[in-house]
């Protein structure tokens, strides 16, 4: 490894009391989940710790049914898939085989196998994972414009936990940047949640989303302005309006401005790799895959033979892979760890595989596709 | 505003417990447990704090303790991730102008594995 500095050497002393674990998994939203069923069934000890209050990740707050196969939960609404595979959890918590660490964010990897886990409460330890599988999910991309820190300009997907997952009516009328799949579906369950949807800005000349996702929003009479885009935010303390432009060949040509106190941006995500990059593993940027994502090999293994990655950190892209992806990354553990032979983990493996390929089958997936031939390696030895 | 009927969710019978808290002094309602970013956005509070150097309002962004944008003043500690950490009872919430300081004996607390799968 080429990381220099050991905590020892970092804080003068060596930490007294190291908890360890066989498989540390940073994430508890799909691939993280997923992740941790598969190898709780093949028998490894597991910790899952847990940024938020729950477990789920972005599934508690997706109201709409799922599509692919049947395998991957289609046609069962998001925040009830999120259910079903917590329940499944919970007699692995009961046996003790499995942990969870909620409220509790992995803040350092240091070379010797060593993660600090930091608590709400301030209380920070460390804990040493023989492997670690890191599926911290994706963020919300910001996009430029004047006063796009007014409170009331949210990421589209703040705007779904708001509403969906606690409750809060996030405003009375609301504008959409991105007609992509979440923008498209924020739109929708806003109308759900009886907030009046003013338009959807789309930069480029077709929506990005699937078409099922844009009909639905339609059909309620929202406008997808396409080739247009919102050019500034207008507000003092909060968004009051904003002032939609169309993007020509000279330029951005004002046409529109509109009162509106909610402003949801869906211009993509970037995937969430802080903890990938302390550990150094190679990294590389696929803007297809949505920014800077780790090297890996068909097993979901980076660089660093240790940590394996999962979902939307490895790039962007539907949480119906990503939890294939989590089962892939425990399947390779569990060969690792020599709880199953080669070839059992060969042919689960390949049928995971069998499973992606089928959903990435779909035109949207065209860019993950392009995406996995500059990531996917082979390692040596 | 809370919202109370939704053609597919069902908020108004998983409500927690309702507490009193307060909101740069002012006495306020919200859910037990919940997020405080949740519980003051209903409120209509939108802006939790102004920035370091412009002192620009900034509020809610994306939920999920990543941007930063939410951080307030917490019973007294600042750079907390409101949107991310649970509301209890009398809690003190301020705003929280530029950097904030950081009393040490502030921050206790014992690690725990959660119950709550």
């Amino acid at each position: 490894m080429t990381m220099s500095k050991s905590p020892a050497e970092i804080f003068g002393y060596s930490f007294p009391d190291i908890r360890e674990t066989q498989l540390l998994i940073v994430g508890g939203g799909p691939a993280g989940l997923s992740a941790a069923l598969q190898a709780l069934k093949l028998g490894l000890k597991v910790t899952l710790v847990e940024s938020g209050l729950e477990l789920g990740g972005q599934l508690v707050k997706q109201t709409h049914k799922f599509f692919g196969s049947s395998l991957e939960r289609a046609g069962t609404r998001g925040f009830r898939i999120a259910q079903e595979l917590i329940k499944e959890l919970t007699p692995f918590k009961g046996s003790g085989q499995l942990e969870v660490y909620l409220s509790t964010t992995a803040i350092a990897v240091y070379p010797e196998r060593i993660v600090l886990l930091s608590q709400l409460s301030g209380k920070v330890f460390p804990i040493k994972p023989k492997a670690m599988i890191i599926a911290t999910g994706a963020q919300e991309r910001m996009l430029p414009f004047p006063n796009n820190d007014l409170p009331g300009i949210y990421g589209a997907g703040g705007i779904q936990t708001l509403m969906n997952q606690y409750g809060v009516k996030p405003g009375k009328r609301a504008l959409i940047v991105g007609a992509g799949n979440i923008g498209l579906i924020v739109a929708y369950q806003l109308l759900q949640a009886g907030v009046e949807v003013i338009a959807i800005l789309e930069a480029m000349d077709r929506i990005g989303g699937w078409w099922v996702h844009a009909a639905k929003v339609r059909r309620y009479g929202v406008p997808i302005l396409l080739k247009h885009t919102i050019s500034r935010a207008i507000g003092k303390e909060k968004v009051e309006g904003a002032v939609i432009a169309e993007i020509t060949p000279d330029g951005l040509k004002d046409k529109y401005q509109v009162e509106c106190d909610l402003i949801g941006i869906s211009v993509g995500l970037t995937p969430t790799v802080d903890l990938l990059r302390q550990a150094n593993v190679k990294m590389k940027y696929v803007a297809f895959m949505g920014g800077f994502v780790p090297l890996r090999d068909r097993e979901m293994r980076t660089s660093q033979s240790w940590i394996w990655v999962a979902g939307d950190s490895a790039g962007i892209e539907e949480a119906s892979t990503a939890m294939i992806e989590g089962q892939i990354a425990s399947t390779s553990v569990a060969k690792w760890l020599g709880y199953i032979s080669e070839e059992e983990a060969k042919r689960e493996i390949d049928q995971l595989w069998a499973r992606l390929g089928y959903l990435r089958e779909a035109e949207v997936s065209s860019k993950v596709r392009k995406g996995l031939e500059e990531v996917l390696v082979t390692w040596g030895g | 505003m809370w919202l109370e009927e939704h053609p597919i969710l069902d908020f108004s019978s998983k409500r927690p417990k309702l507490v009193k808290f307060y909101f740069e002094g002012k006495e306020m309602w919200g859910y037990e447990g919940l997020p405080i970013a949740a519980s003051l956005h209903a409120n209509g509070i939108k802006v939790y704090r102004y920035s370091t150097r412009l002192n620009r309002p900034r509020g809610f962004f994306c939920a999920i303790g990543k941007c930063s944008s939410c951080f307030m003043v917490v019973d007294g500690v600042p750079n907390v991730r409101t949107c991310i950490t649970p509301l209890r009872e009398g809690m003190r919430i301020e705003r929280q102008r530029g950097l904030g300081k950081i009393d040490l004996n502030l921050i206790q607390g014992e690690a725990g594995s959660d119950d709550n799968v």
